[in-house]
């Protein structure tokens, strides 16, 4: 605990300090960054620490506010979700150092570290904290934390639109939260996280209702379909370093609170497990399906991100099915899939991230039809990000396919175990990941294809140059880490075991039986994963003789015969991914604005499409000029008179005074 | 120990010689129902011998990721095969849920080849590209269909069980079941293969082709790793279809389905590429419907 706190110390004391030493830049740029990378690589001790030995510790003190006192506490769910907080927030902050260099000249720059190093703490609050008071001024300062690094560049109109859009949302969302956590006091009698763990008796109503509340709260922060609305606005108008924070980290406090609820409201009955499978097969298709659609290459990220909630949201679906049915193996499959997933998406989502930041920088665009050719011209940027599409397609030997091969095998052994409505729900979930995965591919394909791959498309990028060092050593890390993992499940899993064992409720050994047989698939996934990069470098070897007497000549591109092929030639991202539209257009609804070419010697053509977010166009854009229009009906309140309004104070306190008496 | 190794060597040696032949076969079936002579039955490993020993043109455009993309599709292919079991022998690598994996080195390999393609910055290329997703996107879901039939009905998810002796059993149980999905599996192994009437082998037509035109600028070695893995594929996948259908026969089952798709290609034409996905789907359903049967 004294770790944690000393992390807490220094990410908050270096922010306070950054703000403070805000006349000296390189001072404050170095206090901020250094803070931040101290405080993580302190915090993380603790975490793992936890990690090995499963013993739960947790800290206690009295506060002035009613039911609870002040609790931190570190378990195994804390702690295993404490590890992709301080350690992309380590590398966030040095990305961030060195990214923002590019905004020198802005006045205010110290500011931003401040936040940043306020918002990895915050998060560290939010896992720790075992009040539910507590817990939701975390979350508070977590949330403006990071709007106000969303609305870092304030000057451009989007941006400032995304971040109000972000503010409402996550307010919305923290609006069921309370609700969440005033009911489930009331039934506990206390705010104390310990005192809701105790509440075996809850009717199942309540329970249901408890649930349903904590789905919509956390939701709207982990980005579940329809409640994502903000997700691809805030994550492209940030910098890059707190997209790959807010995408690989903050998102997955959502599923945090989903996690941390569950072990409040007692055995789960089946229905949970259908729902979360239901929205994750939502999240999932359509968020891939959006990210096809997009240019914009850090909106089509943020999309993506959408679609791996859904991939977490299935695991978790088919652990609660596993464990409302009793079959331990299952559910330690889902949940473990799941968490595994949390860490996996963290770490390519901010590779990914961190990728097209480097690509914006040196290029001055995030448009993908103008980019092209990146590869050979920022090499090693180009290979991170390469990892970090297949490792994000779920492809062999990477790390995103080991934690989609455990919830692919928890469905599956639904599909053996189960029949009725837990079959079909397995089955969905196995037809999903397989849509999903088949999707991402073509996602990612179309990303790294446009672009890194073939001509530059324009200027912006044929003078595109390597980025620094202290961006590109980041990269290497995650894209390393993406590896590693693949190459090797099977101690990955083990990480997540604590945690899983803490949410079935049982001690680590209680889990020693499905782990022996999953541990013995995922070694040899492991092996199989060596063998395939060993058959690579041998094919590698055996052509390379082949080629050794012969001539390799270079020529241009095969163009059917012709002979001038310009980089306007080329396919674009959006006629790459026109079929996959045109086939899901119902769901999608892409506009397509054009002038077709006319006559015998047509002169000009032009096409342009545009796919608005379905959920905002037709859900929450009504509702919100409903909202609108009704509020205006009640304009005439505000007489911008002093008066008026003192009026309005007396009237409302004499009401209160009156109210109480009668009571 | 001895045994073992003996078994992993024959599966090797098997599944590295035979794959070329299923294209002869092909070849042949073809040439014969057009009332042709056609090129010797041994023709793919005349024209693989040639292919190595060639010098190669490359695109100034291609860099390293072109290069590698054959070597990594046919590793995956490679692996894919150590998975499948060949008759009564199980596979050299086998575990609960190596189906999974079996299915995504497809995925990796045309993740691999996509990407080469769209190296060489020609809009053929990327057009083949962006079709290969498509259908592939599509065909995804109608194989996990079919595989989840097979897995509850043999009570395993690992490829030898799965194809073993409970099959016998699940075929005696529900025969239309199997049937449906083998009918839904064959129509995904003529898509993914790049066989009529999802795509034309043989075509020169580049618009309208899927697969050969994502491989137009490779040439020499890398053409020959192309085309050697495209005959490891359907020898892979073709080896899942057959024991599926006829257990404990492989190899007439092979030999059947080498004239059954020479057959389809000699009196079938190609679909429109719109029709393609309804292709797919209806696969999906056929598999969907297999599922019904058995889902009590």
């Amino acid at each position: 605990m004294t770790l944690l706190f000393g992390a807490l110390i220094l990410l908050v004391g270096s922010g306070m300090a950054a703000l403070l030493l805000g006349r000296w830049p390189s001072v404050s740029k170095t206090v901020g960054v250094g803070g931040a990378v101290i405080g993580c690589l302190v915090g993380l001790v603790p975490a793992f620490q936890t990690l090995a030995t499963s013993v739960a510790r947790s800290w206690h003190a009295p506060w002035q506010v009613p039911y609870g006192e002040l609790a931190l506490g570190l378990d195994p769910l804390t702690a295993f979700f404490l590890v992709p907080i301080f350690g992309l927030g380590l590398l966030c902050a040095l990305y961030g150092g060195r990214y923002l260099q590019h905004y020198r000249h802005r006045p205010f720059l110290h500011v931003s570290y401040t936040w940043f190093n306020l918002l990895v703490a915050a998060m560290a609050v939010v896992v720790a904290a075992r009040n539910a008071l507590l817990f939701l001024v975390a979350w508070e300062v977590m949330s403006l934390a990071s709007f106000f690094l969303v609305t870092f560049e304030d000057e451009r109109s989007d941006v400032r639109e995304a971040g109000w859009t972000y503010l409402i949302a996550t307010h919305l969302g923290t609006a069921f939260l309370l609700a969440f956590f005033a009911l489930c006091g009331r039934y506990a009698g206390s705010l104390d996280f310990d005192r809701f763990r105790q509440m075996t008796t809850l009717p199942p109503a309540i329970a249901g209702a408890l649930f349903s509340l904590g789905i919509i709260g956390f939701g709207t922060k982990a980005g579940f379909m329809p409640f994502h609305v903000w997700l691809p606005e805030a994550h492209p108008a940030a910098p890059s370093h707190v997209s790959a924070l807010m995408s690989g980290v903050m998102i997955k406090m959502g599923i945090y609170g989903i996690l941390r609820a569950l072990t409040f409201l007692g055995p789960p009955p089946a229905w949970w497990g259908w729902l979360l499978v239901v929205i994750g097969l939502t999240s999932g298709i359509l968020g891939v399906l959006f990210a096809l659609a997009q240019h914009d290459l850090k909106r089509l990220l943020a999309y993506s991100s959408i679609e791996n909630i859904g991939i977490i949201a299935l695991g978790i679906g088919i652990g609660l099915l596993g464990r409302a049915m009793g079959h331990p193996l299952i559910s330690f499959l889902g949940f473990g899939g799941a968490l595994l997933h949390v860490l996996n998406h963290g770490l390519f989502k901010s590779l990914l991230f961190f990728g097209a930041g480097a690509v914006a920088q040196a290029t001055g665009t995030r448009e993908m039809e103008h980019l092209g050719g990146l590869l050979k011209r920022m090499p090693r940027t180009a290979i991170a990000f390469l990892v970090g599409c297949a490792a994000i397609c779920g492809l062999p030997p990477f790390n995103g396919f080991i934690s989609e091969w455990l919830i692919y095998s928890g469905s599956f052994r639904g599909i053996l175990a189960f029949s009725g409505r837990e079959g079909v729900a397995s089955l969905a979930a196995i037809l999903g990941l397989a849509l999903i995965g088949g999707l991402a591919a073509a996602c990612f394909a179309k990303v790294f294809g446009v672009v890194f791959l073939g001509s530059p498309r324009t200027d912006h990028a044929s003078q595109a140059h390597e980025v620094g060092l202290a961006m590109t050593v980041p990269m290497g890390l995650l894209a390393t880490a993406c590896v590693v993992i693949g190459l090797w499940p099977a101690g990955a899993l083990q990480l997540t075991l604590p945690a899983v064992a803490f949410l079935l409720g049982m001690g680590p050994e209680g889990l020693g039986q499905p782990w022996q047989e999953v541990q013995h698939a995922l070694t040899l996934i492991g092996s199989i994963a060596v063998a395939l990069i060993g058959v690579i470098l041998l094919l590698a070897l055996l052509r390379r003789k082949a080629l050794a007497r012969r001539q390799a000549r270079e020529s241009i591109t095969w163009g059917c015969g012709y002979a001038f092929p310009t980089a306007r030639m080329q396919y674009t991202a959006s006629s790459f991914a026109q079929p996959l539209l045109l086939l899901f257009k119902g769901l999608l609804r892409t506009r397509f604005a054009e002038e077709r070419p006319a006559g015998y010697f047509p002169s000009k053509a032009r096409i342009a499409s545009h796919t608005p977010d379905v959920a905002k166009e037709y859900g929450f854009r009504p509702i919100a000029m409903g909202v609108v229009r009704a509020l205006d009906s009640l304009r005439w309140l505000q007489r911008g008179r002093v008066q008026w309004y003192l009026l309005y104070i007396v009237v409302t306190l004499v009401v209160l005074l009156i109210w109480k008496l009668g009571m | 120990m001895i045994g073992l190794s003996c078994r992993l060597l024959v599966h090797v040696a098997v599944v590295l010689l035979a794959p070329p032949l299923l294209l002869g076969v092909i070849g042949k079936t073809k040439a014969f129902l057009t009332g042709r002579i056609g090129p010797p039955i041994l023709q793919p490993y005349y024209d693989l011998w040639k292919l190595w020993h060639k010098g190669a043109v490359y695109s100034r455009t291609t860099s390293w990721l072109f290069r590698a993309g054959p070597m990594v599709a046919l590793a995956a292919f490679l692996v894919a095969a150590l998975l499948i079991p060949l008759g009564s022998q199980p596979a050299p690598l086998s575990f609960f849920g190596d189906v999974i994996l079996w299915a995504y080195l497809f995925g990796l390999a045309r993740f691999a080849t996509v990407l080469a393609a769209m190296d060489t910055g020609s809009s053929f290329e990327g057009m083949g590209a962006s079709r290969e997703v498509t259908f592939s996107s599509l065909a995804e879901p109608a194989l996990f269909l079919g595989l989840a039939v097979v897995a509850r009905q043999t009570q395993s998810l690992s490829l030898s069980q799965m194809l073993g002796p409970a099959l016998a059993h699940a075929w005696a149980v529900s025969a239309p079941a199997l049937g449906l999905v083998a009918a839904s599996l064959f129509i995904v192994l003529l898509a993914e293969n790049a066989r009529i009437p999802v795509d034309d082998p043989a075509t020169h037509l580049e618009l309208t082709m899927i697969h050969e035109v994502m491989v137009l600028d490779h040439g020499g070695p890398d053409l020959g790793l192309i085309l050697y893995g495209s005959a490891l594929k359907l020898f892979v996948l073709g080896m899942l279809l057959v024991q599926l259908f006829l257990p404990g026969m492989p190899w007439v089952g092979l030999l059947v389905l080498c004239l059954l798709i020479g057959a389809v290609e000699s009196l079938m034409a190609r679909l429109r590429l719109v029709h393609v996905p309804r292709l797919l789907m209806a696969a999906c359903a056929l598999a969907a419907m297999g599922l019904l049967l058995v889902w009590s």
